[in-house]
């Protein structure tokens, strides 16, 4: 399989005015082309953190973050950070909301138009691409929030605990449709959470991260159904004893 | 029309919220009869004396007055432009002053106590150095109406290009953009609702600049008006004046809620 992202010893301490504090110690995990990885951890571990540093928003103190083999420089071109809750602008269309990191990236040619307003229908917002962000609901919020992730084509999805934000029943159908668009684009992606039933349902690997300083205590490979969407992945009998494992994982370092 | 399917509570509730409306509007009247009403019966019979509380028949024939010589539109006019260029100057002087506050959080440390210093500043304590610097005339007095309005529009909107939500600006950093793309894409239009409030407060603050500029130094104005109102004893064109001035500043104020509403229907 094709590697697409390499940390490699990646280790990150911040500094404030009241001192130094060690976010990230020592993280190294890869990923490959088509993978879909969970990063889970306990609260304030620095999960976000480590998708800044692959997104390039922070350099690491120590260690370096390779991007399909190469130290990435400006990797923002590649890689598409969806984020907690969807930030869409209330004064933009869905449409224009979409087109919104084509105009950022000078991109905003016919073609890649052409490209997003496809998106947009395949992905059932067609009705709604005049619409103003608060006459959709949440779960539409963050399926547009996704077409905009996706527009300007990146390889690696970075998704930032990106249905925290929803009510449960909300929260599982999302997970369902992202996924399904996730796996229809042929898309990499990095997940955080704190949600270990997300991580199971929707990942195809999951790391456990320790307290801060946050450093990989656990790799899994997960043995679930692959061809099922999340929901229904959440009744595979081995579900179980996954949660098992990562629960008592996450509670033996807390 | 499908008047069936209207409930009977629907109409009862839409009736209720009509009669509420209807004796706002009556009552709002009302009170501004009776007090103009009163004043002028009271003021008729002798209780209160006209000479020094004036009435409203007198005020209305000093409006009158002052129309048919013609000047009271010169009067008018004049306060006008002088409110009308220190509100506009002040508006976007201030607001490109905190938008390089905004841009630079080394120069926003810097001028911070400069900027706490000159709002909590009587403005009015700096008139005779305005009259030094800029003459006895309107250059003064539109400066009153500037410094007045311009240090609220700098804080009110610099506090407006902060409260940009921080995670909106890391959305626009993970895109990759630039800070002038923050800038134009987001930060100025999550601004726009501060902005006409902005606009709000500063019609207050213009009216409040020019008045005491030409309370201070004027020979025209409807400030220099209810002054020489003043000076002379003539309490009914001083009542006149600030009648006038009322109406204007409501008329001035009703135009930003038009354009408030605009903006509002139009994001």
């Amino acid at each position: 399989m094709e590697e697409i992202l390499k940390l490699d010893n990646v280790s990150l301490t911040y500094q404030s005015e009241n001192g130094e504090t060690q976010a990230v110690k020592n993280l190294s995990f890869t990923v490959n082309k088509g993978q879909f990885i969970a990063i889970i951890g306990p609260s304030g571990c620095g999960k976000t953190t480590v998708l800044s540093l692959i997104d390039g928003l922070i350099k690491p103190t120590v260690g370096k973050i390779f991007f399909k083999g190469s130290e990435h420089v400006l990797t923002t071109k590649h890689i598409g950070y969806m984020l907690q809750r969807d930030e869409l602008f209330a004064w933009r269309t869905i449409e224009n909301n979409v087109f919104l990191p084509l105009e950022i990236k000078k991109i905003n040619n016919a073609k890649n138009r052409e490209y997003a307003k496809n998106l947009i229908e395949k992905y059932g917002l067609s009705e709604f691409k005049k619409a103003y962000p608060n006459q959709l609901s949440g779960g539409m919020r963050q399926r547009a929030a996704l077409i905009r992730t996706l527009v300007f084509n990146p390889e690696i999805l970075l998704l930032d605990e990106p249905f925290s934000a929803l009510d449960y029943q909300t929260r599982l159908n999302v997970c369902d449709d992202v996924y399904s668009i996730i796996s229809l684009e042929k898309k990499t992606a990095v997940l955080v959470t704190h949600d270990i039933g997300e991580a199971i349902s929707m990942a195809d690997e999951v790391l456990v991260l320790s307290k801060r300083p946050a450093t990989v205590i656990a790799h899994h490979v997960l043995d679930l159904d692959k061809s099922k969407l999340p929901l229904k992945r959440r009744e595979d009998k081995n579900f179980a004893k996954w949660f098992d494992i990562l629960w008592k994982e996450l509670n033996y370092d807390a | 029309m499908t008047h069936n399917n209207i409930s009977k509570e629907r109409l009862l509730y839409v009736k209720k919220q009509k009669t509420s409306k209807v004796l706002v509007a009556l009552l709002r009247f009302g009170i501004l009869i009776l007090i103009v009403g009163l004043w002028e019966i009271l003021a008729r019979l002798g209780v209160i004396d006209a000479f020094l509380m004036s009435m409203p028949s007198k005020i209305l024939i000093t409006i009158k007055d002052l129309f048919l010589t013609g000047d009271l539109i010169s009067h008018v006019l004049t306060t006008l432009y002088e409110t009308l260029l220190g509100f506009l100057i002040a508006t976007v002087l201030g607001t490109v002053i905190a938008l390089l506050l905004w841009w630079s959080e080394f120069l926003r440390k810097v001028l911070e106590p400069y900027i706490v210093v000159l709002n909590s500043l009587p403005k009015i304590a700096l008139g005779p150095i305005i009259i030094v610097w800029f003459g006895a005339g309107t250059k003064s007095i539109i400066f009153m109406a500037i410094i007045i309005t311009i240090i609220v529009t700098i804080i009110t909107m610099q506090n407006g290009f902060l409260a940009t939500e921080k995670s909106k600006i890391l959305l626009m950093k993970s895109l990759g953009a630039s800070k002038m793309q923050t800038l134009v894409k987001l930060v100025i239009p999550a601004s726009i609702p501060t902005f006409v409030s902005c606009l709000k407060i500063n019609v207050g603050m213009a009216w409040i600049g020019s008045i005491m500029g030409e309370y201070l130094v004027s020979k025209q104005g409807i400030g220099y008006l209810i002054v020489y109102g003043g000076q002379v004893f003539r309490l009914d064109l001083v009542m006149a004046s600030t009648v006038i001035l009322c109406a204007l500043a409501g008329i001035m104020y009703a135009l930003v809620v038009m354009l408030e509403k605009y903006i509002t229907k139009k994001r």
